[in-house]
């Protein structure tokens, strides 16, 4: 078996893997305990396996794991905690931005991302940078502007 | 708080699920809990009060993201006169909460909640004379874990409404914060020492018989192991990546059984399928009597095709088959359903299996989330070791149970004062038959199982809630229908309120009379008056007939729409207005505004409310001008987000709520009302901005483009 070496969430891992094309989302959710991460579709339409890979948001159902070799991840465990939210999440917890909650993890790391580009952007930049994230539960309206508090904090 | 964030050893139950640590609450938590009494008429069912004078709530009635547990928590704490933060909730779990039914038909509150308030309530007698004081901060010394062992008291007083502290109140959901930060334990993470991951292989075909697997296309794969049990395929691995490559890889071989009719012109094969019976729902006055010549007549068809749940996350169980005691972690919205129809299954007596319900995937009825539990539990039983199924994204847009299609003709005639004089609604909609819904895997695997069906109370609303002299309803129920049925979001009443609140639309443009107006005019309920004038005035309804004469502005043609119902014409009242702007050119629809009044009765937490109210309109708009499963003569097509969209956030458009909220009545609930008027109230708008008619869901961009060119 192959061993994977990057960083997630400011730590160094490395993970065994039998297929370099493996989904990094197997490594976080399975390998590595990282379960914020969730899968959905498997072919990068619905962005709840969303994490950031350098800052940038990247599908991680679709993402192989020797595309990160190297590379620093960091997923929703890695903004904040309950008692410690940072301010996106903070965001969300305010307008309880949420129902079923199964999409909330790629909405939010959608939302670090679109706010690491464009630190004050508009309802119509909050929509494009959001528009490959589908919520089921159509919790829109208040991720909207859970995102747009997010922004202003 | 939530039944897996505390630790309690005194003696009610130990549970601890911690990511990556050791999870195993089933048999060992049936040890620690000898006897907790689940009889709904106990109050001890319902409530236990610790040393701690912390209380935890039991309840079969289960959370999905709607805000209902918080809701619950509510009404205990007002009526035991404890804040909310000293009550944790058991939800949904068949070894420790009492069975109030499964969670659905809008019944959690109205069931669950007003339930275990009467517990509660009972309770705060009890504790009064045993010496609690007023604030009931001494309960813990006074009762420590120990029962209560009183019978649930109907007629123990509640606090009256004007003075509620608790109720009312938009009291925060304890389960964002965890949500929000990966904390929270969905189905999907549940994980137990031993698990092996698990995926069934599901038939091209619907019925088709496995003919030979190739178990040598694996073996590329490592540690996979082939479970057949008939037509019942099924691969297990400790490592799920190589599952889901081994379920793709594994060839096998399968007749083809091309039985299905294909979604194609589906309405007029529904129109032409055989009629099992007719039933009678409304016969008032005649509606048959010859109509005089100068009254207005009109008839029109309406159609809502097959949809999916369509769950943003496969459905996903994790089971532990043991002979002495089985273990099913699911998010189905019905665990004691569960329980009972896996008992009768699979032969395991009722006491040794247990169903524990954790946070899925928002299902909105019935998903595929009892067919994957079947899955589990084939293949724990086959390799003897626990199993985690999670389907993959095709399995459930094809394999989840759908929304039936729903066929409506509406015939109408107005007297000569404009008022609708008769109504005849005919529906052709699939019977329902007796027993369980038949589990994929358990028809797979040969194993005798009832074949039942049924989508839930799907005819009602089919009558007009204002004032017609001869109304007559009548369903003609069908012997067959092409896919499976389960309960879907407002079952039935989503397109039965489409037809009925089109039709009225018709009517009152035929009667050339605004269409609020019209409403009113057969209208003496004051409540229903209320959420019509109210949501209307919110968008700035400008009274006139339809369509708008004044509509254009360059290429887009603009104007408003609304519809009103009362869910299952006993219930909620629920008025929608919408602002629209129809691309003359590329039929494009471009929703501007919705407003909505809503009365539920008591309200319990507005902001729970608004966020069930926002999401019922806007996934229907979703469902209105997008979802269509489609199937060819084999096999559901429709098998991704690509091929069954549903609303985007692009197309999301603000909605603004207005609550009308009656303290001094009960409380309803409020996960479907909302969903009932939309679709009538997009097809009113497009038909005052466009003059054109959308009578078949979904409302296509290419269909209207046609129509506004014909």
């Amino acid at each position: 078996m192959a061993k994977y070496s990057f960083r997630v969430n400011r730590r160094s891992v490395s993970v065994d893997s039998w297929d370099p094309a493996q989904p990094l989302l197997y490594a976080l959710r399975n390998s590595l305990g990282l379960r914020a991460v969730k899968f959905g579709c498997g072919l990068g339409q619905c962005g709840a396996c969303t994490v950031l890979v350098d800052g940038k948001a990247v599908r991680s159902c679709s993402t192989p794991i020797r595309q990160v070799e190297g590379r620093a991840v960091t997923t929703l465990e890695g903004l904040g905690t309950p008692e410690k939210p940072d301010k996106i999440q903070a965001a969300f917890i305010a307008e309880q931005a949420a129902q079923c909650g199964y999409c909330t993890n790629g909405m939010i790391m959608s939302a670090r991302a679109l706010l690491n580009q464009t630190a004050n952007p508009t309802v119509e930049q909050v929509k494009q940078g959001l528009g490959q994230n589908l919520c089921r539960c159509a919790t829109y309206t208040r991720i909207l502007s859970a995102v747009l508090r997010a922004a202003k904090a | 708080m939530r039944r897996r964030d505390f630790l309690r050893t005194s003696g009610v139950i130990v549970v601890s699920f911690a990511f990556g640590g050791a999870l195993r609450e089933g048999a060992a938590a049936q040890g620690v809990e000898p006897g907790k009494p689940v009889d709904p008429r106990e109050v001890d069912s319902f409530l236990a009060i610790h040393a701690d004078g912390s209380v935890t709530i039991y309840t079969s009635k289960v959370d999905v993201g709607t805000g209902l547990s918080i809701a619950m928590t509510q009404m205990v704490a007002e009526e035991l006169g404890i804040p909310v933060s000293r009550i944790s909730v058991v939800e949904g779990d068949t070894a420790l909460t009492p069975d109030q039914g499964g969670t659905g038909g809008s019944t959690g509150i109205t069931r669950g909640g007003i339930e275990l308030r009467q517990a509660a309530a009972t309770a705060r007698e009890a504790l009064l004379k045993l010496g609690a004081n007023a604030d009931m901060t001494n309960i813990g010394a006074l009762v420590g874990d120990k029962r209560l062992d009183l019978k649930v008291d109907a007629k123990a007083p509640l606090k009256a409404a004007k003075d509620y502290t608790v109720v009312g109140k938009p009291v925060l959901r304890p389960d964002v914060p965890k949500k929000c930060t990966g904390t929270n334990l969905f189905v999907q993470d549940v994980s137990v020492p031993g698990m092996l991951h698990g995926r069934a292989i599901r038939p091209p075909s619907f019925g088709a018989k496995l003919l030979s697997v190739d178990e040598d296309s694996l073996r590329n794969i490592p540690g996979v192991r082939i479970v057949r049990i008939q037509n019942f395929v099924g691969v297990v691995a400790d490592d799920e990546w190589a599952v889901v490559r081994a379920a793709r890889t594994l060839k096998t071989n399968w007749t083809d059984a091309p039985t299905l009719p294909g979604s194609e012109m589906l309405d007029r094969y529904v129109r032409n399928s055989a009629v099992d019976r007719d039933e009678t729902l409304v016969n008032r006055g005649d509606t048959t009597g010859a109509v005089p010549a100068s009254t207005k007549q009109l008839s029109a068809t309406y159609w809502w095709p097959f949809q999916s749940h369509a769950s943003l996350g496969p459905s996903c169980a994790v089971v532990d088959f043991r002979p002495e005691s089985t273990t099913i972690w699911s998010a189905s919205q019905g665990p004691h359903g569960m329980r009972a129809n896996f008992s009768r299954v699979f032969g395991i007596p009722e006491d040794k299996l247990r169903v524990i319900f954790v946070d899925g995937s928002g299902s909105y009825g019935s998903n595929g989330n009892d067919d994957v539990a079947a899955d589990a539990f084939l293949l724990s039983r086959a390799v003897g070791r626990p199993v985690r199924v999670q389907w993959m994204r095709e399995d459930e847009h094809a394999w989840d149970p759908k929304g039936p299609p729903q066929l409506l003709e509406i015939r109408g005639a107005l007297d000569s004062n404009n008022r609708i004089s008769t109504w005849e609604t005919q529906m052709w909609l699939p019977a329902g038959v007796q027993g369980a819904r038949p589990l994929l895997a358990v028809d797979d695997a040969g194993i005798q199982q009832p074949h039942g069906r049924g989508a839930g109370q799907i005819s009602q609303n089919g009558d007009p809630p204002y004032a017609t002299p001869n109304v007559k309803v009548v369903v003609h129920w069908l012997k067959e229908t092409p896919l499976r049925l389960s309960n879907l979001r407002a079952p039935g009443k989503i397109a039965n309120v489409f037809a009925v609140e089109s039709f009225t639309d018709e009517l009152a443009a035929a009667a050339g009379i605004d269409p609020v107006e019209f409403r009113l005019r057969g209208l003496t309920d004051q409540r229903a008056i209320d959420v019509i004038k109210r949501a209307t005035e919110m968008v700035g309804w400008e009274a006139r007939p339809s369509p708008n004469s004044r509509r254009q502005a360059g290429n887009v043609l603009t104007g408003r729409g609304m519809a009103y119902m009362r869910y299952k014409q006993a219930e909620n009242y629920v008025a929608i207005a919408m602002e629209v702007g129809v691309d003359r050119s590329t039929g494009r629809i471009n929703l501007r505004r919705i407003t909505c009044a809503h009365d539920c009765g008591l309200v319990v937490n507005p902001d729970g409310l608004r966020n069930q109210i926002e999401g019922c309109i806007l996934q229907t708009l979703g469902r209105t001008l997008h979802e269509e499963t489609t199937f060819n003569q084999s096999r559901v097509t429709s098998v991704d987000w690509a091929t069954y969209p549903i609303l985007n956030f692009r197309e999301m458009v603000p909605v603004e709520v207005a609550l009308i909220d009656r303290p001094e009545l009960p409380p309803l609930g409020a996960g479907e009302a909302a969903t009932a008027p939309v679709a009538a109230a997009l097809a009113n708008a497009v038909f005052d901005a466009a003059g054109v008619r959308l009578r078949s869901v979904p409302f296509k961009t290419e269909s209207l483009r046609a129509q506004l060119k014909s």
